[in-house]
């Protein structure tokens, strides 16, 4: 089967190796017989409905997101309608706080966001940079870790009655105060948590691989399981840094 | 005898005290103590103690940095850059050496505390020659008042430690508005976030590479400078060198490349042995052969003879310091390990570990490497760089890779998920067993390729000179 993605600005958005959370799909896929077909949604391109199957926004610096601010929100009814179809999604980092309502970035400049996620974003006057580990609930009854390193200067507030993607095990999270840590509305995911997010977390590279198979296919995949040894030898030693130094920038 | 690179009149440093300096400590107590504590910091082999003068200096009075610098007779130069600041800084050391008594940084050590300590080290030098960390250079260079800075690159590096890139690139716009007036100015015109450094300050010196024949095909994943920095378009590149540095304009407000001043021309790669060039500067043209490989050397060297030149050096001095000059320590070293040899080459950030990687496949691709990733501060506590190097055409001729370090497993991810069978990669964290194993699936005679990130460049190091391999480094700089 071919998985169709939308890779987001990927010439301006790309700073925390969003390649890799690529390369993980597109292998993970393979190896399950299915093809990741990655194509490129920058500037001017239109996001058409029904097209992709995932959509993936990567971070940038404080340049690159206000050089996308204004594109993205020409995209912004073509990006809901996506995810409301049942697009999978996902968002790190700068691309997480653009599709919130709206980002006031470091110099004091507000940068419009979609209003996919139900959050808001102010720049702080200190980083919080460190490892991160979360735990997820994305399943009723199925708790897991997911473990990343973050760094943003954003304070991301949910508003009331948003669905967090975990919470704080050890790190900032969405603020350094809530105990909690990104945003979930359905298939659509929006973390900090970079490291590259995915290969260390196979676990939740298969949750959003499904939901895209998902979409494509109309229900639920069967996904087999594959060698994570060492994948889960990675999540033991990023879960460890977290532990130990996570949260004290 | 020669003339010693003098500067105008009127910039000859004093001794006497900046005004309004409070001096708590009579200098020179000071200046015993710190060394006393250098001297302490090795005999308890704490390292090469190569910062530990400095820092109690720096603690006990800031201000001593300051008029340290200040006695220096020929005042200061500094080198800073993202990569190949500590290669630039020894190639214009080889150059300058010739004629001055220096006071080097070789070591590495490029905060303040390590300027402060060479210079208590430095006794009777005439000319101060620092290679500074990014985001000291705005304080050294308030504190040194330097006569000339050199500028050499600004890549993604350390997100965690230095932030982004931008900020950095404002830190240094504004030290350079501070530098005193007469100071010269030498710009890396070839990254465009330094050329346009050149419009704060007419008469700065701007080399760059021009020969389209070694231009990349198209800008690596890594280029990070690639958006106009004047109106944000994205930049037209008539030729891509290393990373973003290139030949580049932007098609909608007409920014570009300044005209260069020093270039390198019909550049010949020689593998892992040497890179030849032709050095074109208004003073004359020679051919140079650096016994380093790669393009990036030849960035370096451009910014140490540009520099070197800036300084009064000599056309027929700046070609031979260039001729005399082999590898800043760690950066690129082949070491004799018995019967075999280990060729080390550092890997930080992915410009640099582009270039290390197109080094080595242009010396024939091995089908064995030891990869180390350590993620202490020194090499970045967050490790997802890796990602975005250019691995691949490496990749493509191994038959097996032992990773190691304290994050050797993500490092196999790296390859796993680039297309290695994992079957074929070894997770080895203890840096000495990764090495003992490499060493053990390289035939007699043969070579081992290593690419440590720092802490474990200088783990590999030690662990080799305690076989008595190699002799610590801060032995080799004295």
């Amino acid at each position: 089967m071919k998985i169709v993605v939308g890779h987001l600005y990927p010439d301006y958005l790309n700073i925390y190796a969003d390649r890799g959370n690529i390369a993980v799909l597109a292998r993970r896929a393979a190896w399950r017989g299915h093809e990741l077909e990655v194509r490129s949604v920058s500037v001017g391109d239109p996001v058409e409905p029904g097209e992709h199957d995932l959509l993936y926004v990567g971070g940038g610096q404080d340049r690159e997101q206000a050089l996308v601010a204004e594109d993205l929100a020409a995209k912004a009814d073509g990006v809901r309608a996506a995810v409301d179809g049942g697009a999978a999604l996902l968002a790190v980092c700068g691309g997480y706080q653009l599709l919130g309502r709206s980002y006031r970035d470091f110099h004091g400049d507000d940068l419009p966001g979609i209003g996919l996620f139900p959050l808001e974003t102010l720049a702080g006057d200190r980083r919080m940079i460190g490892d991160v580990l979360l735990e997820c609930e994305l399943e009723p009854g199925v708790v897991r870790t997911l473990a990343g390193f973050e760094n943003h200067a954003g304070r991301t507030k949910l508003d009331a009655g948003a669905q967090p993607l975990g919470r704080v095990l050890a790190g900032f999270g969405n603020d350094g105060e809530s105990g909690f840590e990104g945003c979930r509305a359905g298939g659509a995911v929006g973390t900090y948590l970079h490291g590259p997010l995915l290969p260390r977390n196979p676990w939740f590279a298969d949750w959003v691989l499904a939901q895209a198979l998902a979409h494509r296919l109309g229900e639920p995949p069967e996904l087999e399981p594959l060698g994570d040894g060492l994948e889960l030898e990675a999540h033991a030693v990023s879960a460890g840094r977290a532990r130990t130094r996570g949260g004290r920038a | 005898m020669a003339p010693k690179f003098p500067r105008s009149s009127d910039q000859w440093a004093s001794d006497s005290l900046p005004r309004g300096v409070r001096v708590p400590f009579p200098l020179a107590a000071e200046i015993a103590l710190a060394r006393a504590a250098g001297r302490l910091s090795r005999l308890a082999r704490a390292g090469g103690g190569t910062t530990v003068p400095g820092k109690l200096l720096w603690k006990v009075d800031p201000g001593a940095v300051d008029r340290l610098a200040a006695r220096l007779p020929l005042g200061s130069a500094l080198i800073s850059a993202t990569n190949g600041k500590t290669t630039t800084a020894a190639m214009a050391a080889e150059i300058l050496g010739a004629r001055v008594r220096l006071a080097h940084n070789r070591s590495g050590a490029n905060l303040v505390s390590g300027v402060a300590s060479t210079l208590l080290e430095a006794r009777g030098a005439e000319l101060g020659l620092f290679e500074v960390d990014e985001a000291a250079l705005p304080e050294v260079a308030a504190r040194v008042r330097p006569r000339a800075v050199c500028l050499g690159n600004l890549f993604r590096d350390q997100l965690d430690r230095y932030g982004e890139l931008e900020h950095v690139a404002a830190g240094w716009r504004s030290a350079v508005r501070s530098l005193p007036t007469d100071a010269a100015l030498v710009l890396n015109g070839d990254d465009p976030q330094i050329g346009d450094l050149a419009h704060e300050r007419p008469g700065a010196a701007v080399f760059g590479v021009d020969d389209p024949a070694v231009a990349r095909p198209a800008l690596q994943h890594a280029a990070d400078s690639t958006h106009c920095v004047r109106c944000g378009a994205p930049y037209e590149y008539a030729a891509a060198y290393v990373g973003h540095l290139g030949d580049y304009r932007c098609p909608n407000c007409g920014h570009g490349r300044p005209p260069l001043t020093v270039a390198a021309r019909e550049i010949r790669l020689q593998g892992l042995d040497a890179v030849a060039f032709r050095l074109d500067t208004p003073e004359g043209s020679r051919d140079v052969r650096l016994h380093v490989p790669g393009l990036y050397n030849v960035y370096n060297a451009l910014a140490a003879a540009s520099l070197a030149r800036t300084l009064g050096a000599s056309l027929d001095e700046i070609a031979a310091g260039l001729d005399r000059f082999s590898a800043a320590f760690g950066r690129f070293e082949r070491i004799a390990v018995g019967d075999r040899r280990v060729l080390m080459l550092l890997i930080k950030n992915p410009a640099g570990a582009n270039e290390a990687v197109r080094t080595i496949v242009d010396g024939g691709a091995p089908s064995l490497a030891v990869i180390a990733l350590n993620d202490a501060i020194a090499d970045g506590r967050d490790v997802s760089w890796i990602w975005d190097v250019d691995f691949e055409p490496l990749l493509a001729g191994l038959d097996r890779l032992v990773a190691t370090g304290d994050r050797a497993a993500e490092l196999a991810l790296r390859f796993k998920y680039g297309g290695m069978d994992a079957a074929a990669i070894e997770v080895v964290p203890s840096l000495e067993q990764a090495l003992d194993r490499g060493l053990e699936l390289t035939p007699a005679d043969g070579e081992l390729v290593v690419l440590p990130t720092y802490t474990a460049m200088l783990a590999l190091r030690k662990i080799v000179a305690g076989r008595g391999f190699v002799r610590p480094y801060w032995e080799r700089a004295a």
